[in-house]
């Protein structure tokens, strides 16, 4: 396998710019799953059933919580990839390590925002908006859950293998998942939460 | 749950496809086991990752789908045939022609059309295998299981019966409330993520791997087609993919997307279905007009005609596709402006495929034509697929459409596009590129009987479909009075099925006959034909090229072999190659089972194959799998044997 040592480590090989590539091709299928899932919860957003609406149900201070959880994560993730371009593994991996316990800070937060919405009456299966909700905050949520278990696995192999084109080329990737989730999340904020405590 | 209502019981028809299922499900093993064959499946076919052989199951499973699928459409003639029959109940109608539809595009259509890109693409390209060869291999056992899954349906639990388009509220629990729509949902599910991974894999494959000097424009006609049809698969099947879990919560979940009373919206589900649903008849014809190109300019000894006009169409056609979904629905009711917007967006597709049309036309133009059995297939098309069109543009036409909406008519117009438009394509990829893969072509004298079968039995069985349907016949109806007057037409039509059947079964055994009978094919160009794939053995190596050849032109094997220089040159070097793995199909046997809990409402199994699927995904990541080498001696011994010289101890 031919390494090219002028690119960062995560492209040096062919099949690292290839698994990037396609990656990115997955990130865009991605987006189209999203924009179908906003796409049903603009089109139910109205219909509230007996239940509450939007704005009876959210509060801006765990929203706000959450967001900036995920965010800072998304910065932290940021400044792992920059310290294993500079091949420095015990940072890279505390910066990794603080990513994913961010995460779960905020599906801690999500879980209790749930409990706090049934508690309240407000189930998936009330109401066409809160059916639209449920889902698409979930299936955001299960994409962290997946991270977490993913991030977990990477950082063992970090540990184990130190940084190769293999775990390098894993670690970008995996990077850019997380990145992309906070991108989503910043429009479920704005598009959903603002709009809905309008 | 009782078992009575686990299995299906009642029909007779249902005991013998119970009873031939137990007997094909013993008789494989027991023939494994005698012919001591298992060790040779699992390491030549079950955990191979290359293209070729991946190609090649694909093509199976759909040979065999098309069978199923058949079946069911022989059974709805059947039904229909004279008037008042009672051969089936209206459920098992129901049921038929809701798994036929499916079948035929999700389990036919595509897995023959991804076979075909399997086996071709990366030889056209001039590559050894696509980007992610394990990654292909998962796209296949999901297909694969996710087939499988959707045709136990119809013995355990019971099929789905509100249409291959799956209309809510028919397909809610309420009026459907058989697990046969749990089925629909969770086996397209798995089916779809799988053809989702295949298009990534394709995309990236044909953007990163194509061999020196192939610029985009110079690549050949199969490839561009391709290349479109996965940017297609890529956008479209994650609206399919939440449209499916949407169905899944609201079915056994209780969610409320589709149900009117509770604030969810039905026609949602049409909106999300179709937005899938048009690109994807896109996805089956786009590489079938591939295949036309080059099987069209192969026969004729000529160039592409408008090679760059042939790109661009392809790219308004995938653009498009994506803003016509609403002519489905023109009944709805939503309204003028709507209407007419979807109605110009759909007539402006029928222009990029015009212009193909005349393309191929102006190829065969001063040609010198071979009338080989691909190429047969590919002069039917044209005129076939023309009606096809027109008829398509009739409905197109709004205030028009509330006459034929969800008539015959529709059903004929639809069969006229999609059996030239994609079946006959694959029959005629299929007989084009069957050397290549195996080393000997197809009985041609059989290949035309069975092309001549097929062809005529179609406008028979399909043509006085647009009469029935002009006269009022509406589609789906599983039987009608003597006094509606559909009875002679419907039989008419059935004379055809019963036509297209010995065709295809001509087909079938002209492979048998082939295997046993056929010369074997020495130089791996039988067809004196244009494009890179030719440039290789027959049948293909494991690493497909011995040296990666260099392109300065389109069709650059059809140039090199007129002016005599070789494509490649250079000493060989030790070949990376990727191993073999059982994982894939491992991962496909979970999915099965996963789906099949699912579908069952059975949660506890379900979870616990939801971490196997988990864990097989951890065994990947944790693997170190670093391919092997294919060293220079055994490069040169390969070479050798397919040359046809001996081995020099």
């Amino acid at each position: 396998m031919k390494i090219d040592h002028s690119v960062p480590m995560e492209y040096s090989t062919d099949e690292n710019k290839m698994k990037i590539l396609g990656f990115w091709i997955f990130l865009g299928a991605e987006i189209a799953l999203f924009s179908t899932l906003f796409a049903v919860y603009f089109t139910l957003q109205g219909n509230t059933n007996v239940g509450p609406t939007a704005s009876d149900l959210f509060h801006l201070s765990p929203v706000m919580i959450e967001t900036i959880l995920l965010l800072s994560s998304s910065f932290t993730i940021g400044l792992g990839v920059h310290a294993m371009r500079l091949g420095l593994k015990k940072p890279m991996m505390t910066f990794f390590g603080i990513t994913l316990v961010l995460g779960a800070a905020f599906l801690g937060v999500e879980v209790y925002e749930f409990v706090t919405y049934v508690g309240e009456g407000a189930t998936i299966q009330t109401s066409g908006f809160l059916s639209a909700l449920f889902t698409l905050l979930g299936t955001h949520g299960l994409h962290v859950t997946f991270g977490l278990l993913w991030g977990g696995s990477i950082l063992l192999q970090i540990k184990k293998r130190g940084f190769t084109p293999e775990t390098t080329n894993k670690s970008f990737i995996f990077s850019l998942y997380w990145h992309f989730l906070d991108v989503v999340w910043i429009f479920i904020f704005s598009f959903v939460y603002l709009k809905g405590l309008m | 749950m009782k078992w009575d209502e686990f299995f299906v019981t009642g029909e007779p028809m249902i005991y013998a496809a119970m009873v031939s299922i137990v007997v094909v499900s013993l008789a494989i093993p027991i023939a494994l086991t005698y012919f001591k064959k298992w060790n040779w499946l699992w390491t030549n076919w079950l955990t191979t990752v290359d293209h070729k052989k991946i190609g090649v199951m694909y093509i199976l499973a759909a040979l065999l789908m098309l069978f199923r699928g058949g079946v069911d459409a022989l059974l709805m003639r059947a039904q229909t045939a004279v008037p008042d029959n009672g051969l089936l109940d209206g459920q098992h109608y129901n049921e038929i022609f809701t798994t036929h539809g499916v079948i035929m595009i999700l389990f036919m259509a595509m897995p023959f059309i991804i076979g075909l890109m399997n086996v071709v693409i990366p030889l056209q390209i001039g590559a050894r295998d696509v980007a992610f060869p394990r990654l292909n291999a998962v796209s296949f056992w999901l297909f694969f299981s996710g087939a499988m899954l959707f045709n136990i349906s119809f013995v355990i639990g019971g099929s789905p019966d509100a249409g291959w388009s799956a209309y809510f509220p028919l397909a809610s629990l309420e009026f459907s409330p058989t697990v046969g729509n749990n089925y629909y949902a969770i086996a397209l599910q798995i089916a779809g993520i799988g053809t989702l991974l295949t298009g990534i894999n394709f995309l990236v494959t044909i953007l990163k791997m194509r061999a020196p000097g192939m610029t985009l424009m110079k690549m050949p006609m199969f490839t561009w087609s391709v290349l479109i049809t996965n940017v297609i698969i890529v956008f479209a099947f994650p609206v399919l993919t939440v449209a499916l879990a949407l169905m899944t919560l609201d079915r056994q979940f209780g969610t409320q997307f589709f149900a009117m009373q509770s604030g969810g919206m039905d026609m949602l589900w049409a909106n999300l279905f179709w937005v899938w649903g048009h690109p994807e008849v896109y996805i089956v014809v786009l590489p079938a007009f591939g295949i036309y190109s080059e099987i069209i300019s192969a026969f004729a000894r000529k160039n592409l005609y408008g090679y760059k006009s042939m790109v661009v169409s392809m790219v308004a056609i995938s653009l498009l596709s994506f803003v016509v979904w609403a002519h489905h629905f023109y009944t709805m009711g939503h309204g003028v402006m709507v209407n007419s917007v979807f109605s110009i967006t759909t007539m402006a597709i029928a222009i990029p495929t015009g212009v193909k049309i005349f393309n191929w036309l102006f190829t065969l133009r001063k040609g010198k034509i071979s009338f080989t059995t691909p190429m047969l297939y590919s002069l039917a098309f044209i005129p076939i697929f023309t009606i096809g069109g027109v008829t398509g543009v009739m409905l197109a036409m709004a205030s028009a459409d509330y006459q034929y909406h969800n008539t015959m008519f529709l059903v004929a117009h639809f069969h006229y596009v999609l059996i030239p438009g994609t079946v006959f394509a694959v029959i005629a990829g299929f007989h084009f590129w069957f050397p290549k893969v195996f080393g000997f072509r197809l009985n041609e004298k059989l290949g035309k009987w069975a092309f001549w079968f097929i062809t005529v039995s179609f406008n028979v069985t399909f043509f006085p479909l647009f009469i029935l349907g002009l006269n009022g016949m509406t589609r789906r109806m599983y039987t009608y009075s003597e006094s509606t007057g559909y009875g002679a037409l419907n039989m008419v039509s059935m004379v055809g099925a019963l036509g297209l059947t010995v065709g295809f079964i001509i087909l079938v055994y002209n492979i048998y006959y082939s295997v046993r009978y056929s010369p074997r094919d020495t130089n791996g160009d039988p067809w004196d034909a244009r494009s890179l794939e030719w440039s290789t053995h027959s049948p293909v190596p494991e690493y497909n090229f011995a040296l990666i050849p260099t392109v300065d032109r389109l069709d650059a094997h059809w140039f090199s072999k007129k002016e005599g220089k070789p494509l490649a040159t250079g000493k060989y070097e030790p070949i990376h190659m990727p191993n073999n793995s059982g994982v894939p199909i491992i991962m496909g046997a979970a999915f099965f089972f996963w789906g099949f809990f699912m579908v069952f409402s059975w949660w506890i199994p379900a979870i616990v194959f939801g971490v196997v699927i988990l864990g097989t995904l951890a065994y990947r990541t944790f693997e170190k799998d670093h391919g092997h080498y294919i060293s220079v001696e055994e490069i040169e011994r390969t070479e050798k044997a397919l040359r046809g010289e001996q081995h020099e101890n």
